[in-house]
């Protein structure tokens, strides 16, 4: 993967193509949560360090089905908040940072694998266009979240 | 040495061989170039040479790969001498170019692109990466 740079700078043209994929996709929010959650447990197995507590891991286990619908309706929050990221996933934030303590680079995994996901399910919808904005927007979220760690 | 498993052989040999290289190749790349745009500065340089042509190149520089699984590193010697000593390409770049040939054979595969699959394929871009990457260091 990449090394974790961080880009927040959204412009009107990604807000608007991320809210036009956002209408297509999120139908199938839960299904693209479980999928990107499996795949990053299997994929990358260091992240199963922070579902220790889960009876099984396995792709679209029960626990990797709830979990991925939790992830998925933080993303919905944030398109709906995509004008201020940084304020509108405060509680989030503080979340991620205090109790969770993710590292954060395994927010660039999950995304990652929230493309793979897109890229699966939408073929003809997730153009390099979309990609790109998708990317910016899922990048501005992990700052987002970041941004209470230090 | 990288190991790899019976399984890990027989599924990157059953991916590659329904990977289309004339399609696969020209699509990643130009996905590179829109979704990382600071990647079109080492294509300048290529003037006529398309996109299309480079990425059929950088797709039968991997059938390489996967018909020397045991030995990428020794393989990609000289590729990897012309991109970095030549070219000065910054390895981070080879990262952006597996992901984006990730989501290109995600969307040509769909779900046969299972986790066990993807990890696999992964692991095998992240080998032919560093061989890449090794006259940096």
């Amino acid at each position: 993967l990449t090394a974790t740079i961080f880009f927040k700078n959204l412009s009107a043209k990604d807000k608007a193509a991320v809210r036009d994929l956002w209408a297509k996709i999120s139908g199938k929010a839960d299904d693209i949560g479980q999928d990107a959650l499996s795949r990053m447990l299997v994929v990358y197995p260091q992240t199963k360090t922070y579902f220790s507590h889960w009876k099984d891991l396995s792709p679209g286990s029960a626990p990797v089905r709830k979990h991925g619908k939790t992830v998925m309706s933080g993303v919905a929050e944030a398109v709906s908040k995509i004008d201020d990221l940084t304020s509108g996933l405060l509680n989030l934030s503080e979340l991620h940072a205090f109790q969770l303590r993710v590292d954060p680079a395994n927010f660039k995994i999950l995304s990652h694998n929230i493309l793979v996901v897109l890229a699966i399910l939408f073929p003809t919808d997730f153009t390099p266009e979309a990609h790109v904005a998708m990317d910016k927007f899922l990048s501005a979220l992990s700052l987002a979240l970041s941004e209470k760690y230090r | 040495m990288v190991e790899w498993s019976d399984s890990e052989r027989s599924t990157i040999a059953s991916v590659w061989g329904k990977i289309n290289v004339d399609e696969i190749g020209p699509q990643a790349l130009a996905r590179v170039l829109i979704v990382y745009p600071w990647t079109q500065r080492y294509f300048g340089a290529f003037g006529n040479l398309s996109s299309a042509t480079h990425g059929r190149t950088v797709l039968n520089a991997l059938d390489k790969a996967v018909k020397n699984l045991d030995n990428i590193k020794g393989t990609y010697s000289e590729l990897s001498q012309l991109h970095c000593d030549k070219l000065n390409v910054d390895p981070d770049n080879f990262r952006l170019l597996a992901d984006c040939l990730t989501i290109v054979v995600a969307s040509a595969f769909g779900s046969a692109l299972s986790p066990a699959v993807q990890a696999t394929w992964q692991k095998f871009l992240s080998v032919v990466v560093a061989a890449l990457s090794s006259r940096y260091f």
